[in-house]
C-alpha cells in the first residue's frame, strides 16, 4: 500500500504553496482545463439533460449492482475470459501476481489505472521480480520519479518541461548526453521510441476500465495516446483491473456516459481511442490476447452502498471537480496525500483509508459548490464532504479548540435573539476598531486566517439589519 | 469465495436479498432491448449532411479526408496522399474482401502486403466499418479481415470508408454491429483523429504511441 500522507494535509498544503515549480504548473494548466470544458459544453445543447441521464444510468446500475455483475460475469465467461472477484487490495494483488506468474511474465506493460494505484500493484509485481512498465506518458514519468499521480487524468500535472528533461536524462542513460530538449515534442518522441520496444516485448498487458458492460461482458478504456490499446492488444495475456461500481447495463448506457465523460474531462467531444474489449482472440483473428482476465475489486465500495456516500459510487473519474476546485488549484494533488485528490478524493479517501487518517480532506473545501456544478453525474460533493465532517465530529476526531469554538457557536445559533445581539455588537466593535485601515493584520483566535491574509473589518450593519432595511424599503420584496 | 461475500455485501448495502424473479426478468428485458437514451440533435440530419458533418469533424480532430468517386479511384488517392506526405509507398492492408477487390495493380509502385501490422510497418490501410458523424469518429470492430494492430502500430493509418457507412450517432453504429455482425466482436475501436498527448504541461502534441496521421479515403458510393 502507498503510505498515505493525508494526516499531514496542512503541512503538505503549506509546502505546496511554497513550491515554485508546482505553482508554475498550476498557474499554467488550471485555467486551460476550465476553458476547454466550457467550450465543449457550449457545443452540445443537450449537455445538462445528458448529465441527468448519466446520473440516472449510474443510479440504476448501483441499485441492481449484484444482478448486473453476475450478468456481466456470465458474458465474460461466454467470450472466453475469466473474472476474479477480489474483496480487497491484497486479494487483487495476489490475483494479478498469480496470473502473471502462470504466464511466466518478466515484463508487464500497463495502461493508466487509478485502481492500480489504489492497490499499489506496481510495487507488488516488482517485489516478485516482475517489471511493470507504465505506458501512459504521464504515468511513465511518474513511475521514473517514484511519485504518485497528482491528478486522476493528468498524472504529471505538477511537472514542467525542465522536470521532464531532467528525469529523462537521468533515466535514459543509453541515449547521447548532448541531445537537445528544446520543445515538448522532443520529450514525446523520446518516450514513444523508448516505449515502443516495451509494448512489443511485454508478456502481459494490464489496463483499467472506465466501464464494464453487463450486456456484452466488455471492458471499456478511453485514451488519447493509444497506449492502452497497445497494452491490451499486443501481449498474450490481458488483465483488466476494475472496481465493482464500473459496471453498467448496456452499450447504449455506456455510450451515453461517454458523451459526458470526455467533455467533462479534457473538453474533447470524444477521446481519440474509445475501445470495447470482449474476451479472447477469436478463431481466425490475426491479433489480440489469448487470455483475458478481469480482476474485479470491491475494496470498500460495497460498504458505501446504502450509506450517505452511495452517490460517490456514480463517479466516472473525469476530474472536472478537481479542475474547477480553488483548493486543488492552490495546492495541487500531492498535498491530499493519497491516490485520489480534489473534491472527489476528499469524499472517497476517508471512505477507503478511514476518516481518522483523511479527516483533513473534507475540511479542505471552501464549499463554493463549483465541483457540484460541473460533475457529469451530479454527485453532491460538498454535501458528502459535510457528512464526513459530521462523522469526524461525532467520533471526536476534530481538534479540541475547533470543538470548543463550534460548541460556543452552537450555543448562540440555538438562541437567535442572542445571536443577533452578539453579531451586532461584534460587527459594531470590530468596525470601530478597524475603521482606519479597513482591515486587521492580526486578530485573536483567528491567527489561522490572518497568518496568510488580512481580515476585512465589518462595515456597519449585520446581514440581518441590512435585510430588514431592504424589506422595509421594498427592495427585497 | 470472495464472489459470494461481495454479492452479499452489496445486497446488505442495498437492504435486500437477491432480486425477486419478476424484477430480475425486467432487468433481463432491459438488457435484451438495450433502450437508447437522448441522442444529440446535431447528427440527426439528411445523409449527405451527415457525411459533410463527419468530414468536418475528422478535420477538426486533426485527421484528413480525401473523397473519391468509386473504389477504383482508391489506389490513386492512396498513392497521392503518400507522395504528398513524402511517405514510402509500402503499406500493410487489412485482408478484407472489399479492399482486396480494389484494383491495386493499376498502381504498380504501391507495394502492399496483407495481414496484421508489425512494429516496423510505416503505413497501414484499414477497412472502415462505420463513420460516426456526431464527432468524426471511425468505428472499427475487429475480425480476421480487420486486425486491430492496423489501428495502432503504423505511423500513418489510412482508412477506406464508404460514404454509405457514415451514420449519425454511435447508437446507429451499435445497431449495425448487432444486425450485421451479431455477437459482440472481440474488440471495437472508436477512433477520433490521430494519437496525441497533453501530458507534458497540459499542451496538446500529436503523435503519441499510436499513429501520427489518420487519413480517411471516403468513397462516394451513393448516387
Amino acid at each position: 500500500m502507498h503510505i498515505a500522507t493525508s494526516p499531514a494535509f496542512k503541512d503538505n498544503a503549506h509546502a505546496a504553496l511554497a513550491n515554485a515549480g508546482l505553482q508554475k504548473a498550476l498557474a499554467r494548466s488550471g485555467p486551460s482545463f476550465i476553458a476547454r470544458r466550457a467550450a465543449a459544453v457550449a457545443g452540445l445543447p443537450e449537455f445538462e439533460t445528458l448529465r441527468d441521464t448519466a446520473r440516472d444510468i449510474k443510479n440504476h446500475a448501483l441499485a441492481n449492482l449484484d444482478f448486473y455483475l453476475e450478468a456481466y460475469e456470465a458474458k465474460v465467461l461466454e467470450s472466453g475470459g475469466k473474472v476474479h472477484w477480489c474483496a480487497d487490495a491484497e486479494e487483487a494483488r495476489q490475483a494479478v501476481l498469480a496470473i502473471c506468474q502462470a504466464a511466466g511474465a518478466k515484463t508487464v506493460t500497463k495502461g493508466k489505472s487509478m485502481i492500480g494505484e489504489e492497490i499499489a500493484i506496481n510495487d507488488h509485481l516488482e517485489q516478485h521480480g516482475i517489471t511493470p512498465v507504465e505506458t501512459d506518458l504521464g504515468e511513465y514519468i511518474i513511475q521514473l520519479r517514484h511519485e504518485l499521480p497528482s491528478h486522476i487524468i493528468a498524472p504529471a500535472f505538477h511537472l514542467n518541461l525542465e522536470d521532464w528533461e531532467d528525469t529523462f536524462r537521468k533515466a535514459h542513460t543509453d541515449l547521447p548526453a548532448d541531445r537537445q530538449f528544446t520543445e515538448r515534442r522532443d520529450v514525446l518522441i523520446e518516450a514513444r521510441t523508448k516505449l515502443r520496444s516495451k509494448f512489443l516485448a511485454a508478456d502481459v498487458g494490464i489496463t483499467g476500465a472506465n466501464f464494464l458492460i453487463a450486456e456484452t461482458g466488455s471492458s471499456v478504456i478511453v485514451t488519447n495516446e493509444g497506449n492502452g490499446d497497445l497494452t491490451q492488444t499486443l501481449p498474450r495475456v490481458h488483465i483488466v483491473l476494475a472496481s465493482i461500481e464500473k459496471c453498467v447495463p448496456t452499450l447504449e448506457d455506456a455510450t451515453s456516459l461517454l458523451r459526458v465523460l470526455a467533455r467533462s474531462a479534457t473538453g474533447q467531444d470524444f477521446s481519440v481511442y474509445t475501445t470495447f474489449s470482449t474476451g479472447v482472440r477469436r478463431a481466425g483473428d490475426l491479433d489480440g490476447p489469448e487470455e483475458y482476465h478481469v480482476v474485479l475489486i470491491d475494496n470498500g465500495r460495497s460498504a458505501m452502498l446504502g450509506t450517505d456516500f452511495q452517490e460517490m459510487l456514480r463517479c466516472i473519474r473525469c476530474a472536472a471537480c478537481m479542475n474547477h476546485c480553488p483548493v486543488y488549484g492552490a495546492v495541487g494533488g500531492h498535498a491530499y496525500g493519497w491516490v485520489y485528490p480534489g473534491p472527489m478524493g476528499s469524499v472517497l479517501t476517508p471512505g477507503l483509508i478511514g476518516v481518522d487518517k483523511a479527516g483533513h480532506l473534507p475540511n479542505a473545501s471552501t464549499f463554493c459548490g463549483k465541483c457540484d456544478s460541473v460533475c457529469p453525474v451530479r454527485i453532491p460533493l460538498p454535501k458528502l464532504m459535510r457528512h464526513w465532517r459530521e462523522r469526524e465530529f461525532e467520533r471526536h476526531l476534530s481538534p479540541a479548540g475547533q470543538r470548543t469554538n463550534l460548541a460556543i457557536w452552537a450555543f448562540f445559533a440555538r438562541r437567535p435573539g442572542l445571536y443577533r445581539l452578539a453579531t451586532r455588537a461584534a460587527a459594531f466593535g470590530m468596525g470601530l476598531l478597524g475603521r482606519k485601515k479597513g482591515r486587521f493584520a492580526k486578530m485573536p483566535m483567528a491567527g489561522g486566517w490572518t497568518g496568510g491574509r488580512d481580515l476585512p473589518a465589518p462595515e456597519g450593519d449585520t446581514f440581518f439589519q441590512r435585510y430588514a432595511k431592504a424589506q422595509r424599503s421594498g427592495i427585497g420584496a | 469465495m470472495s464472489k459470494e461475500s461481495i454479492l452479499t455485501a452489496i445486497r446488505r448495502g442495498l437492504k435486500r436479498g437477491p432480486l425477486p424473479g419478476d424484477q430480475a426478468a425486467m432487468l433481463r428485458g432491459r438488457l435484451a432491448q438495450h433502450p437508447r437514451h437522448l441522442i444529440p440533435a446535431r447528427s440527426q440530419l439528411a445523409h449527405a449532411e451527415q457525411v459533410a458533418l463527419f468530414v468536418r469533424n475528422v478535420e477538426k480532430e486533426f485527421g484528413s479526408v480525401a473523397r473519391v468517386a468509386d473504389l477504383a479511384s482508391v489506389p490513386g488517392a492512396v498513392a497521392d496522399y503518400l507522395g504528398a506526405q513524402n511517405l514510402p509507398s509500402r503499406a500493410v492492408m487489412a485482408p478484407h474482401p472489399e479492399l482486396r477487390a480494389i484494383p491495386w495493380a493499376e498502381r504498380p509502385l504501391l507495394d502492399i502486403r496483407e495481414g496484421r501490422a508489425e512494429g516496423s510497418d510505416a503505413v497501414s490501410i484499414q477497412h472502415g466499418f462505420a463513420g460516426i458523424a456526431e464527432t468524426g469518429t471511425l468505428m472499427l470492430p475487429s475480425s480476421p479481415e480487420r486486425p486491430v494492430t492496423l489501428n495502432l502500430l503504423a505511423d500513418t493509418e489510412i482508412v477506406v470508408l464508404r460514404a454509405s457507412a457514415v451514420t449519425g450517432a454511435y447508437e446507429e453504429g451499435w445497431d449495425r454491429v448487432r444486425t450485421e455482425i451479431g455477437a459482440m466482436p472481440r474488440n471495437v475501436m472508436f477512433i477520433t483523429g490521430p494519437s496525441r498527448s497533453a501530458d507534458i504541461e497540459q499542451t496538446l502534441e500529436l503523435g503519441a504511441h499510436g499513429p501520427r496521421r489518420l487519413h480517411v479515403v471516403l468513397v462516394d458510393d451513393i448516387q
